[in-house]
Parts: structure tokens; C-alpha cells; sequence
């Protein structure tokens, strides 16, 4: 199913994507229609290309080419190998909840050890009633092929005031290799609640996969939120993922992803402070090697006044690889006092490496104090030299070096079990370069 | 069979001969003083000593217990025992000059083949060392050099020597940057490191530093080579009467 032709009128291929799913998608026919509609608007773009200013440097027809038929629902060889993985990215204490080949997988996830104030359900149930989480606002294209295509996700209502102890892992597993899924979840963070819910992707054997994911956040006043995002799917699979994100009065939100895998990825956040008071931090880590591509687009839109939005973001770029980050600030017209920074730099390890950051501020207000920087670079020399004269191999020079690089991003993650298991995930990553 | 032994060596930066023709000899247990002007490419021979890249030798050999030292990369001559002393040692931001020295320490081991410390052993005998040299513990958890005055700089300098042991130690201009009390703390730790199997190549522009670690041998190097060698008392007529005469030497 080549996009580039269904653009050319014989749509009839890239429908095939579609109609063999059909029948294995959930929702009631109200649904169906929905998700008819969201795959028409698709079929209409196509996948997205250079010439769309928001997809410039991944220009997925040329990247991916065209789009796998949906993975077929795991059995039991599938789910054995499944486990095996979750047992691997477990963070210690925390409650899981799996998704496998875009199937939410009950025997693999800790439903009922949830805290009684986290409401679970999954997408396939809510989509028995009402179409509601398949729609959006964003007309982006892989978005509208996510609400088409969508088999499961995870449906999480925090109540209002819950102080969760331990963190919600949600880990997506590939088993089914050459094949797609596509998940949307919706997290729903009630007034005051304390959270950390991290996403974890990775494969179980799976190559030459492909993912596409969303999810849907709101987070009510006065909450405390750290939302991780660890992707180290397999070296050749592609992960497309969008965030939505909107943010209520005098909370704290700390996200953090890093990008450890997939031959080509994008994460695109679009985050809104909705409320007054509110800090965000954004920060991300990109390790990339051999001719990986890795993009993250984030859109920090402030709504209202008074917000302070702070953005660290670090990328490692080695062999052929490409990274491509894109930051964007919106200061609304009323948004006075706003205080917004970004801080992208990235670092080449060689020749060939190559790094597009594109920071962006947009600002409406006329009071407000906001700021960007971009640097790229490579490994100071006169660094290498003192730690080789003092016993380090070239190799672990440069990675000390990396990961001290690194460590200004990864330090923005406030608890100590989860910034270890992340630093444990950089390390694999120096330990896979050639 | 000398420890260090340096014959007829020619360096060149950048198609500029620096060394013409170095020859210099240290022995177990020695302490030398390389003095000489700015410029005279004192710290030149550290650095090719060292194995820093962008110096290109023409000519001669360094030796360092009977082996070619240029033919080996800079990690393997610490690990065999040569230890550079930075004139400006860099600032790491955001390693941990613990794990740093940990990192450091265990590779030159592993490089030997020996064991490498378990962190509770290391954790220990980082300890002992720094409290025989007065280094408070909390310049331990900070950044490598990050924020440290220059007399903190050269005393976690000496505390690596300490650690690693190494049987050669160049000291390159160890008294830029340092007053009279930091400088008087960092050459204490040297001396306390000298031993019968551990020699000392201090490298210096000024008699001073020459008051507080006392050298067997004093050279004097102009234009890139050594002019002059002779005792200790050879520096004293060094700040008495300046390096002019030996630029007409050379």
C-alpha cells in the first residue's frame, strides 16, 4: 500500500488498510462512522510529507513509505513473550498496565493492585458507548489515521486529591513483527491528585513494526504530575506519538521522554496551561545512532497568564543518524507574565550526524519574559584528552562525556528510582554503540 | 635502566619545530626541576610525554621503563604509571568527581589486569587518601573541578596521583594560579607522594615553587632543548641572574 499512489486517486489500495480491519475495530456503529470519517480525512492527506511545514524534517512518505496492516490480536505465544519483556521494564513498585500489539493485556497488568481512586477501563469499552476519545481538535493526519485505526488504550480517571505512592507504568509490547497497532489512552487527572505515570515502549522479538499512539491528558488545579515517556522500541520499527495536554491552575507538571529506539520516530506533544499558576517542565533525550531519526515537536501553548514553562532538552546523534527537535512557544494575547524557556542542544559524534533544532516563540503578550537557545556540537576535545590521561578507553571517555551531556535533562526527573531506571536505559544505549 | 628516558626529541606543532633535539634522563625516586621561559616548550614535553594529540614527533624517542611510550595511546601510559599534572585541569560539568575517580581508577586496574575495587573498597580508600591530604569530602561529590578555586584544582590533582600511584609524575606549572598558601598545600601533598620508586618532573617558570618541593636535578631549557643541568642550586642562580644568558646558549 504505497500513500504517495493513493494521493494520486487510486485510493482503493490504502482503503484495503481499513476495510480488512474493520471488522476487528471496536465501537458501536456511531463509533464505526466516527472512525470512518477520521480515516476519509486521512486518506485525503495522506501521510505527511516535507512540504507540511510541521513535518519538514520527517517526512514520513519518504521515511516510512506506507503503512503496515493492523497486528493481529496476540495469542498466547505472543503474550508469553510479552511477559518476559514487562518483567525487563517493570520500575520496581510500580502498577502496570499492558498493552500488547495494541491489545490491553489483563493477565500481564496489576488492575486491581490500582489504588482505589485511579478509575480503569479500557478503550475498547468506552468505545462500546460513545466515540468521544476518537476525536480531536488537530487536523494532523497521523492523528486522524490514530482515531481511525485505535484497537485499545487505557481509560485512567485520578480522583480528585488521590496522592498516589507509586507510579502507573503503562508499557506497550510489540510481539508481531511487519505489522501496526495503534493505541489512544486518555488520563484524566483530578484537582490537588499527586501522579507519575510513565509510558514505557518496547519489543518482544517484534521487527520492522509500527506504532502509533495517543494520549489524551488533563490534569486538574493544584495537581503534581510527572508523565515519563521512555521509548526504546526495536532499531527498526516506527513510532509515531502525540500528546495532548491540558493543564489547570497552580499545578506542577513534569514531563520527560527520551528516545532510545525505532528506526524513525516522532513524539509530538501539544501541551496547554489552561490555568493560572501553573509551572510545566518539558525536558527530552534523544540517543540516536546508525541512520535512526528521531524527532520530538513540542508546542507549549500559554493560554493564560502568570504560567512558567521551562524546557531542557539534549540530543545524542552518532553514526548517520538525524535528530530533529521542534519547540514551540505560544504566548497568547492574554497571557501576561508569562515566563517561557527552551534549551536544546545537541551533541554530534560524528561526521555524518545530523541535527535540525527549530525553536520557535510566538508571543502575543507584551509583558511577558521568554527565551530560547540552540547549540550543536561535538565532544571537547581537551575533556577526552584529561580523562584518557587518566586511564579511560576512548569509548568510555565519550561516554562519561555523554553522559554528563545528558544528565542536565535526566536530573529533571524528581524521583530517584525512576531517574536511576532511566540513567540504566542510557547506559544499554552506550553500551549498543559500535 | 632509567625510568624516563627522553633521546634527541623533535616535536612539531602545527609545522613549527618546538623540541630540537631533547634528551633527558630520570631515574626511580628523582625529583626534576625543568625550568626555562615562556615559550622554551617546557610544557610541550609534558604534553607529548602525556600522549596529547596535535604534537607531531620528527625525531628521537621517549622510553618509559624500557618501552616506546609514542607508541602507546594515552590511556595506556597512565595505566603503566605516567601521570600529568594539568597546568589548568578542565572542569566536567556533571560527572561526579567520585565516579570520575572510580571510572578512572578501575580502568587503569582492569588495563593491568588486576582487580577492579568494589565501590565499598574504593569508597574507603578515597577516604583515607583525601584525609591524609586534607581534602574536605564535599569537593568529592561535586562536579570534576566544577566551581573549584585553582588551589582546589591542583590539590584534587595531587589527590589522583595519590590514588592511582603512579611511578612517574609531571607537574606542569603546578604554581600558576596558586598563592603562596595553596601552593604551599599542593606541594605538600607532592612531597608526601615522593618515594624511592615514585619520581617527580616539576616543571616550572619560577624558582618559588622550587622552595617547597626540593629537586635532585635542575634543568634549564631555552628554544627547545636542554641547555643546562646541574643540582639545586642551579635554580638560585637561575632567579639571580634570569634566563638571558642561557637564550644565548641555545
Amino acid at each position: 500500500m504505497n500513500v504517495a499512489v493513493a494521493k494520486t486517486g487510486k485510493g482503493r489500495a490504502v482503503s484495503d488498510l481499513f476495510t480488512s480491519a474493520e471488522g476487528r475495530l471496536p465501537g458501536s456503529p456511531t463509533v464505526i462512522a466516527t472512525r470512518r470519517e477520521a480515516f476519509e480525512t486521512y486518506e485525503r492527506l495522506g501521510l505527511p510529507h516535507r512540504r507540511i511545514e510541521e513535518w519538514k524534517y520527517t517526512d514520513l512518505r519518504a521515511l516510512v513509505g506506507e503503512v503496515l496492516p493492523l497486528a493481529a490480536a496476540p495469542d498466547a505465544a505472543a503474550l508469553k513473550r510479552a511477559a518476559d519483556a514487562v518483567k525487563a521494564q517493570a520500575i520496581a513498585g510500580a502498577r502496570k498496565l499492558v498493552l500488547v500489539d495494541g491489545v490491553f493485556a489483563a493477565d500481564l497488568s496489576d488492575v486491581k493492585e490500582l489504588a482505589t481512586e485511579v478509575g480503569f477501563r479500557t478503550l475498547r469499552e468506552t468505545l462500546e458507548k460513545d466515540a468521544g476519545l476518537l476525536k480531536t481538535a488537530s487536523t494532523d493526519a497521523v492523528i486522524a489515521l490514530n482515531a481511525a485505526m485505535a484497537t485499545d488504550g487505557l481509560v485512567l480517571s485520578i480522583a480528585d486529591g488521590a496522592q498516589l505512592s507509586v507510579p502507573i507504568q503503562i508499557i506497550h509490547i510489540a510481539t508481531a513483527a511487519s505489522a501496526s497497532s495503534f493505541t489512544r489512552s486518555q488520563v484524566a487527572i483530578g484537582k490537588g491528585a499527586r501522579a507519575t505515570i510513565v509510558e514505557s515502549f518496547v519489543a518482544a522479538g517484534a521487527k520492522a513494526y509500527q506504532i502509533s499512539d495517543a494520549v489524551l491528558i488533563t490534569v486538574g488545579d493544584d495537581a503534581d504530575v510527572a508523565h515519563i515517556r521512555l521509548m526504546d522500541d526495536s532499531p527498526d520499527a516506527l513510532n509515531v506519538t502525540s500528546h495532548f495536554v491540558t493543564i489547570g491552575a497552580n499545578v506542577k507538571f513534569n514531563f520527560f521522554n527520551m528516545t532510545t529506539g525505532a528506526a524513525v520516530s516522532r513524539l509530538q506533544g501539544f501541551i496547554t496551561l489552561a490555568g493560572e499558576g501553573s509551572e510545566l517542565s518539558a525536558n527530552g533525550v534523544n540517543l540516536l545512532q546508525k541512520t535512526e531519526h528521531g524527532d520530538t515537536t513540542l508546542v507549549v501553548d500559554h493560554a493564560v497568564p502568570n504560567c512558567v514553562s521551562r524546557e531542557v532538552f539534549r540530543a545524542v546523534i552518532d553514526d548517520r543518524a538525524h535528530s530533529v527537535f521542534q519547540g514551540r512557544i505560544i504566548v497568547r494575547p492574554d497571557a501576561q507574565k508569562t515566563d517561557g524557556k527552551m534549551m536544546i542542544r545537541a551533541l554530534l559524534l560524528s561526521d555524518e550526524a545530523e541535527a535540525d533544532n527549530k525553536p520557535e516563540l510566538e508571543i502575543f503578550a507584551d509583558d511577558v519574559s521568554c527565551g530560547h537557545g540552540a547549540t550543536a556540537g561535538a565532544l571537547d576535545d581537551n575533556l577526552l584528552f584529561y580523562l584518557k590521561a587518566r586511564g579511560l578507553p576512548e569509548k568510555q571517555a565519550q561516554a562519561l562525556l555523554i553522559q554528563a551531556f545528558v544528565g542536565e535533562a535526566i536530573e529533571q526527573i524528581a524521583d530517584d528510582n525512576l531517574r536511576e531506571h532511566v540513567i540504566g536505559i542510557a547506559e544499554r544505549w552506550l553500551e549498543r554503540r559500535s | 635502566m632509567a625510568l624516563l628516558e627522553v633521546k634527541d626529541l623533535q616535536v612539531r606543532v602545527e609545522e613549527r619545530e618546538i623540541l630540537h633535539g631533547l634528551t633527558l634522563t630520570v631515574n626511580e625516586g628523582e625529583i626534576h626541576a625543568i625550568m626555562g621561559p615562556n615559550g622554551s616548550g617546557k610544557s610541550t614535553l609534558s604534553h607529548v610525554i602525556a600522549g596529547k594529540p596535535g604534537y607531531e614527533v620528527t625525531g628521537g624517542q621517549i622510553l618509559f621503563k624500557g618501552e616506546d611510550l609514542l607508541e602507546m595511546k594515552p590511556e595506556e601510559r597512565a595505566a603503566k604509571g605516567v601521570f600529568l599534572a594539568f597546568q589548568y585541569p578542565v572542569e566536567i560539568p556533571g560527572v561526579a568527581t567520585m565516579t570520575f575517580l572510580r571510572t578512572a581508577l578501575n580502568a587503569q586496574r582492569k588495563a593491568r589486569g588486576e582487580s577492579e575495587y568494589s565501590t565499598p573498597d574504593f569508597l574507603k580508600k578515597v577516604r583515607e587518601v583525601s584525609k591524609s591530604l586534607n581534602i574536605p569530602q564535599d569537593m568529592l561529590k561535586r562536579g570534576v573541578n566544577v566551581g573549584f578555586s585553582g588551589g582546589e584544582k591542583k590539590r584534587n590533582e595531587v589527590l589522583q596521583m595519590a590514588l592511582f600511584e603512579p611511578s612517574l609524575c609531571i607537574l606542569d606549572e603546578m604554581d600558576s594560579g596558586l598563592d603562596i598558601d595553596a601552593l604551599r598545600i599542593a606541594a605538600d601533598g607532592v612531597n608526601a607522594l615522593h618515594s624511592p620508586k615514585r619520581a617527580m618532573v616539576v616543571i616550572t617558570h619560577y624558582q618559588r615553587l622550587l622552595n617547597y618541593i626540593v629537586p635532585d636535578v635542575v634543568h634549564v631549557m631555552s628554544k627547545g632543548r636542554v641547555v643546562k643541568s646541574g643540582g639545586k642550586e642551579l635554580a638560585l642562580e637561575l632567579e639571580a641572574s634570569g634566563y638571558a644568558q642561557f637564550e644565548d646558549a641555545a
